[in-house]
Order: structure tokens, then sequence, then C-alpha cells
């Protein structure tokens, strides 16, 4: 098994293991476990887009996108999990 | 080198594994978060870990280790601010095992 497809059958397990958080982020009871399954989505996102520019060879690109990425989820999730803070969890 | 990459790219998929079935299966917000922060976080690094040494030694490598830093350091501190939002609007663990105020 060569390396390329390894890391297409780590991506598809990998998007595969994303939608738990996708149900989390869709039933979560409360607005936390929404905003906990949001940031997990981010998280998997992150490595599924280093995983496709390895396959595609253009991992130079997609890891600036990646990070990006990664810097946005981040700043999302601090910033919901204060404004939920405020708002008292409604 | 292909084994080592394989590994530590299963190794990853495992944790993140973990991670998502307790986010799934645990009975509670804070334990589901607790499952989140820390088996997530490994299996990032695991993964990247893995896509850095199939690159060799090059820039873009210093990107990857980069971005697997920079997750070693936010991740806890996002899971930090959502744990203390919840815990300061009023969710409570269950079984009350933490004299919290």
């Amino acid at each position: 098994m060569d390396l390329t497809s390894t890391f297409v059958a780590v991506a598809a397990c990998a998007t595969a293991l994303a939608l738990a958080y996708v149900h989390r982020l869709a039933a979560g009871p409360t607005v936390f476990d929404r905003l906990l399954g949001l940031s997990g989505f981010g998280t998997s996102t992150t490595t599924i887009l280093v995983l496709v520019g390895s396959v595609y060879g253009r991992l130079d690109m997609f890891v600036d996108i990646a990070l990006g990425y990664a810097l946005l989820n981040f700043v999302g999730v601090v910033a919901g999990a204060r404004y939920f803070e405020r708002l008292d969890g409604r | 080198m292909g084994v080592l990459i394989t590994a530590l790219l299963v190794v990853g998929l495992l944790f993140s594994a973990i991670a998502s079935f307790g986010v799934l299966r645990l009975p509670d917000f804070y334990t589901r978060l607790h499952a989140l922060s820390k088996a997530e976080t490994l299996g990032v690094l695991f993964t990247l870990a893995g896509v850095a040494v199939s690159q060799g030694l090059s820039p873009t490598t210093v990107k990857v280790l980069l971005v697997a830093l920079f997750f070693f350091l936010t991740n806890p501190i996002a899971s930090h601010a959502i744990a203390r939002a919840a815990l300061r609007t009023g969710q409570r663990p269950l079984g009350e095992t933490l004299d919290h105020r």
C-alpha cells in the first residue's frame, strides 16, 4: 500500500469520525454542546485539509489554508464561549 | 520510513476515534468536553507528525509542525473557555462531585 492511498484512507476515516461532531453540533442538548461540536469539527477539518494537501502534492498551499482555518476556528470558539457566558446560556 | 508514517497516522486516527466516540456517547457536557479536549489534541498531533515525517526536510515540514504547535497551545484554551462559560452559567456536572460555587 503506497503512501498516497494511506493518506486517502486516513482522510476518509477522519471525515467519518467528524460526523460525530456534526451530530453533537446539530443535536447537543445545551448551547455549550454545540460549541464543543464546532470546536471538534474545526479541529478535524484542519487535519483533513493537511491530509488532502498531502494527497494532491500541494501541501505548501493547503497548510496555509489549514492554519488560517484553525485560527478562525479558535477565535470563533473563544468568542462564542465568551458571548454565551454573558448571555447566561440561553 | 513508510512504516513510521503509517504508524503515526494510525495512532493519530485511533486517538481521534476515541475522542469522537466519547463526544457521541458520554453522558453529560463536561465528560464530553473531557473526551474532546485531550484525545482530539493528541490525535491531531500524531496525524500532523505523520504528515511532517512524510515531507522530509523542507519549509513545508516546519509549517506543518507550526500547525501542530498551534493546536497544542490553542485547543486547551478553547476547551477551558467553553468549560468556564458553562460552569459560570449554571451547568452542573453529573453527580455533583465538585465543590463549585
